[in-house]
């Protein structure tokens, strides 16, 4: 009998990266995936990147996962985002192509050793005892496995709604999967039904660009990944467009007959992602809203209608979009739809993404209640690690809020649930300042090699950058410009004052006005420093006491999160304890007293309670 | 592991002679050895454990001397909670007492929880099962208490305050947030010039708070109020509003007051002594005039006087004179009966007021509807906390040190986020200092600000594609 290491189920985001991680270090891996041409599918905006999803494919990297390196692969245009506000909030966003992004991604995972593909539904997981056993598909196949990753985004009884019409399907035209949903539900799982969309494509052809800006990106080499990429020789732009008040009028006398509004739709859409039916009638005094076309790849007709996702029938759809400026003429491909799945309720989860009712069974993705390509990959990767650990029968890869969005966004649905597909955002981190785009390496490389995921070249390589980083902040911080004429003269003219006396660069570079360049000018480097390098330099200097005052509250979060608490603690036995924060506990199981003062409904006072008692026990096992 | 240091008065407040702060944690002797002088000048870095030390606490940043002190230097682990503990016994006397508690938390300790020695001391295997029940029983009292803890020691109009700009600061941040994370979405920029007008208004706003509840402007006795006007106009209408009972006789014929009526009323936790009196006219009528001369009496004790008009009717000489009596008073004027056809309008007595050379806040309601009272409340509210309605009141309220400390926490740090705009700070560091200002304000309101930032992006602003 051949019994897999790690079965994957699903090829989206989390799946891939979830089966790679596995694969890499070293478990024998199953993926399946419900169609072998269409992997690494973007059903919805074609899009990779932005605030806080750009930090999380920078953090898959530097972990060594694909995201990254298959986005820098496939961009059509990447931009540099929020630019003048702030270290800890730069961001990259590229257009990809997205059929591209799968024949790469495709390729990828059919040269990855240990990893074999195989298409087919599974309709079951196979459990003996509270333990999982593998997987078994509509043909009635059976495959055993020690672990098994449910990575099986929106198609658990997937159903899509135009207007009044609905009917069972997975996302973009695929299969839906419908008897794994009852069967989580017979597992014991706890189930919510949530609701998200996607807007039309049209026919390129039929669009009149003359009427709408032209938006290109910022010729970036890649950025994405730290790994060096070929430049981006071409770029496709993109088009900004907006609504007009005749938009606004046909869908308002049409709203009944739209799905959301007629009343089909139970599932909880997610606010950050409202249709155009929503937008207009919560916020009735906008008179315009953007629509931006944005390409779906090279040699690929079909452009997507960002902004106007809905659920109107589809006769309305057609009469709606033309009257935008440029679309008068435009002809819809594909006609926006909402979607409605199953997912798990997080909390169902432990921090390493495995479920709490049975052993060995992982999930990641949109079935975990998040949204988003880069949150599925995210936690694909994770739950791909954790499988492989717990066939090593090694402890589990937990990421922590202070140290990664990933962690901010796992801690997040597993402690606090959620009530809306989740989205991260960098509003989300308390410690974002820490958090950048650029230092995802900084954080977590090391992390990745001991893991087995980053290559040992990609290792020295980022060994030796944070050596240059430390031996520039140090050079800064100690040696001394003296001031002279000439050099206040330079400084004058950079629209700085003088120096009356000696300083340390750091403190110069500090200025306002003053960057690294002027720096190096007046006392240069013995090093020429790639600009990842000089870019951390100055950051890490010019806001230094911001950080360390992040630095310093990290320190307390650390303590907290470093008490540990049994996984297996019986709460209903403590004196004291609420009726509320026993229940909340008892979901949640927290691993330490810092994720337990984060469940909504567990006081401080709670806390100490349970630290009391824990304290209690101990001494009664040793009295 | 690296402990907080926590400090906590000791002896109850006012109570004996002396009383003890007492500090525990690993920087309990360098923070007193900050604000501690002997005559002799030796420190306490060096001091052996269980020693007694005489000197002055000093306030490092102008030298002032506090208190005549005992510091008691016991270092670990022969202590109650295995933590070097520090104990200075000052004097008694609340206000040298909460000033070197104020300076010790300066100097970087913070205020211990209720019950928290104990439970370091358990936690730390100095006492024994019974001992931690005791704790954990005054823990649960504390959780009894809920949400309203952090709000007990606060006057309502305090903590309603301070909760409105903490609204204001969660507004300010999610604008910036939302940019942030919605860079390309058709949003306003935010005018940095704007935020930093805002800012320096709830700067303000929040030091005139700590400056008010700091000098104690509220009261525990009950603030003096007389409801004055003439004969009919709704005095006794108004009591029974206020009161919400009828508690005074109320009928149509002019002069049915006789004597005067006193009850104790709270509006928001701040208490009114409320003086219902006979209307003010010339009359023939011997018990009349004795209840119009014990009115007269009242107006000029009063510290805040509700001069009531009847709307529906003519003013007269006599509504100058009330005027003229009250000229050092505090002065609410009500216009009642704002349900009856008016003639006596808010712009006849602001005529009025404007002839004697005095601006008064003038508040309509109906008594028989009862209506306008809320507004009625506010107002007076205000004029308490304008502090002008004080002038003879003792025995005062302050704020507790740690709401002081918080408060003073949250301003410094506001202005620091201040100066650093005005240094160029980038947005996302901004948010990140506001969002710190509004968790140190929290502490006070009991409030969760993070998840209400993400609400409020979501419902303010229309986001997302
Ligand atoms: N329509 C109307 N009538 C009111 C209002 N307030 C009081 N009254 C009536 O006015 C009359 C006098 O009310 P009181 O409260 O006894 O007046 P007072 O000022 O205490 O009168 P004295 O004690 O005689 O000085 C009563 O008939 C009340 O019902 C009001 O807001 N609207
Ligand atoms: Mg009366």
């Amino acid at each position: 009998m051949e019994i897999y290491d790690v079965i994957v189920v699903g090829t989206g985001h989390a799946g891939c990266e979830a089966a790679l991680a596995a694969a890499r270090m070293g478990c024998k891996t199953l993926l399946f995936t419900l169609n072998m041409d269409n992997i690494a599918l973007m059903p919805c905006n074609p899009s990779i990147g932005g605030p806080a999803k750009g930090h999380l494919v920078r953090e898959i990297d530097a972990l060594g996962g694909q995201m990254g390196k298959n986005i820098q692969k496939t961009a059509l245009q990447i931009r540099r985002l929020n630019t003048k506000k702030g270290p800890a909030v730069q961001a990259l966003r590229a257009q990809a192509d997205k059929k591209r992004y799968f024949a790469v991604m495709k390729y990828v995972l059919e040269n990855t050793e240990n990893l074999e593909l195989r298409q087919g539904l599974v309709d079951e997981v196979l459990v003996k005892g509270s333990q999982v056993a593998g997987v078994s598909t509509n043909t009635g196949s059976i495959y055993h496995g020690k672990t098994v990753i449910l990575c099986t985004g929106t198609y658990l009884k997937g159903r899509i709604h135009i207007g009044e019409v609905s009917f069972e399907s997975g996302p973009y035209g695929q299969f839906p999967s419908l008897r794994l949903a009852d069967n989580l539900r017979s597992l014991g799982f706890e189930m919510v039904r949530f609701k998200t969309g996607t807007p039309p494509r049209i026919d390129a052809r039929t669009i009149d660009y003359t009427k709408m800006q032209k938006q290109t990106g910022d010729r970036l080499l890649g950025g994405f990944s730290y790994e060096e990429e070929e430049s981006l020789t071409q770029e496709l732009p993109c088009w900004l467009t907006y609504t007009t008040p005749e938009t606004h009028r046909i869908i308002r006398d049409n709203l009944e007959s739209s799905s959301l509004y007629g009343g089909w739709i139970t599932g909880i859409g997610p606010r950050y992602c409202p249709s155009i039916e929503v937008k207009i009638m919560r916020f009735p005094e906008r008179e315009r809203h953007q629509i931006f076309i944005e390409p779906e790849g090279w040699k690929n007709n079909e452009m997507y209608v960002s902004g106007l996702s809905n659920s109107l029938p589809e006769d309305i759809q057609t009469i709606m979009i033309r009257t935008i400026p440029g679309l008068e003429k435009t002809h819809i491909t594909r006609f926006a739809y909402a979607i409605e799945y199953d997912c798990l309720v997080p909390t169902e989860l432990k921090l390493s993404l495995e479920t709490k009712r049975i052993d060995g069974l992982f999930t990641a993705g949109q079935i975990n209640g998040s949204s988003g390509y880069e949150e599925a990959a995210a936690q694909g990767i994770i739950a791909g690690i954790n499988a492989a650990l717990k066939v090593k029968g090694e402890a589990p890869f937990i990421l922590d809020r202070s140290e990664s969005y990933i962690g901010v966004l796992i801690d997040d649905l597993v402690t606090k649930g959620t009530e809306e597909p989740y989205r991260i955002m960098t509003s989300r981190a308390e410690y974002r300042l820490l958090l950048r785009h650029e230092n995802a390496d900084i954080r977590l490389s090391e992390k990745g090699f001991r893991l087995g995921l980053l290559s040992p070249p990609r290792y020295k390589e980022f060994c030796e950058k944070k050596v240059l980083i430390e031996e520039e902040i140090k050079r800064l911080k100690t040696s001394e410009i003296v001031p002279s004429k000439e050099i206040n003269n330079a400084l004058e003219s950079i629209g700085t004052p003088p120096l009356k006396k000696p300083i340390p660069l750091a403190e110069l570079l500090r200025r306002p006005d003053v960057d690294y360049r002027a720096v190096d000018i007046l006392l240069p480097s013995e090093f020429k420093l790639s600009a990842d390098v000089i870019h951390e330099v100055e950051t890490e200097i010019k806001y230094e006491g911001y950080i360390s005052r992040q630095l310093n509250e990290v320190e307390r979060f650390k303590r907290m999160e470093e008490r540990r608490i049994p996984y297996d603690l019986d709460y209903s036995k403590i004196p004291g304890l609420s009726s509320e924060a026993i229940e909340k506990l008892e979901k949640v199981r927290p691993i330490s007293f810092g994720q337990a003062s984060r469940i909504s409904g567990v006081s401080p006072a709670d806390i100490s309670i349970v630290m009391i008692y824990m304290e209690e026990q101990r001494k009664g096992k040793r009295g | 592991m690296q402990e907080d240091t926590i400090a906590a008065i000791s002896t109850p407040i006012g109570e004996g002679a002396i009383s003890i702060i007492r500090l525990s944690g690993p920087e309990s002797i360098s923070i007193v050895n900050g604000i501690f002088k002997t005559p002799d000048n030796h420190g306490l870095i060096e001091a052996a454990s269980h020693t007694i030390h005489y000197g002055h606490i000093v306030d490092p940043e102008d030298n002032s001397i506090i208190d005549e002190v005992l510091v008691n230097i016991m270092r670990a682990p022969r202590t109650y909670t295995r933590e070097d503990i520090v104990e200075i016994n000052g004097h008694g006397g609340g206000v040298p007492l909460r000033r070197i508690l104020e300076l010790v938390m300066r100097g970087g300790c913070r205020l211990a929880e209720p019950g928290e020695f104990t439970k370091k001391a358990f936690l730390n295997g100095r006492i024994d099962l019974a001992q931690a029940e005791a704790v954990i029983d005054i823990i649960r009292a504390k959780t009894d208490l809920g949400s309203r803890v952090a709000l007990s020691h606060l006057k309502g109009s305090l903590s309603k305050e301070i909760e409105e700009i903490g609204d204001e600061i969660i507004d300010i941040v999610a604008a910036i947030e939302v940019a942030i994370d919605f860079p390309e979405d058709d949003l306003e920029d935010v005018d940095i010039s704007n935020i930093t007008d805002d800012l320096l208004g709830i700067s303000k706003r929040l030091s005139h708070l700590l400056d008010t509840a700091d000098s104690g402007r509220i009261l525990r006795q009950g603030l003096k109020t007389a409801i004055i006007g003439k004969p009919n106009v709704g005095k006794s209408s108004l009591l029974n509003l206020i009161l919400r009972e009828s508690r005074a006789i109320v009928t149509e014929i002019p002069g049915t007051t006789r004597d005067i009526i006193q009850e104790t009323v709270n509006i928001k936790d701040v208490p009114l002594i409320l003086l219902d009196t006979a209307g003010l006219r010339e009359t023939g009528e011997l018990v009349e005039r004795l209840g119009i001369e014990r009115t007269l009496e009242a107006l000029e004790e009063a510290e805040l006087i509700l001069y009531v008009v009847d709307s529906s009717t003519e003013l007269t000489s006599e509504d100058h004179d009330i005027l003229d009596r009250s000229v050092n008073k505090d002065v609410i004027v009500v216009l009642n009966k704002i349900d009856l056809p008016s003639i006596t309008t808010k712009e006849t007595i602001r005529d009025l007021l404007k002839e004697k050379g005095r601006d008064l806040p003038i508040v309509q309601i109906s008594a028989k509807n009862r209506s306008g009272l809320e507004d009625l409340e506010r107002v007076i509210l205000e004029e308490v906390f304008k502090g002008k309605s004080l002038s003879g009141a003792q025995d005062l309220i302050m704020l507790n040190v740690r709401q002081k400390d918080l408060l003073e926490r949250g301003i410094k740090r506001l202005n620091e986020g201040l100066d650093g705009i005005e240094r160029g700070l980038p947005a996302d560091i901004i948010a990140l200092e506001l969002k710190a200002v509004g968790r140190i304000l929290s502490e006070i309101t009991g409030k969760f600000i993070d998840e209400e930032i993400i609400d409020r992006i979501f419902s303010q602003f229309c986001v997302g594609k």
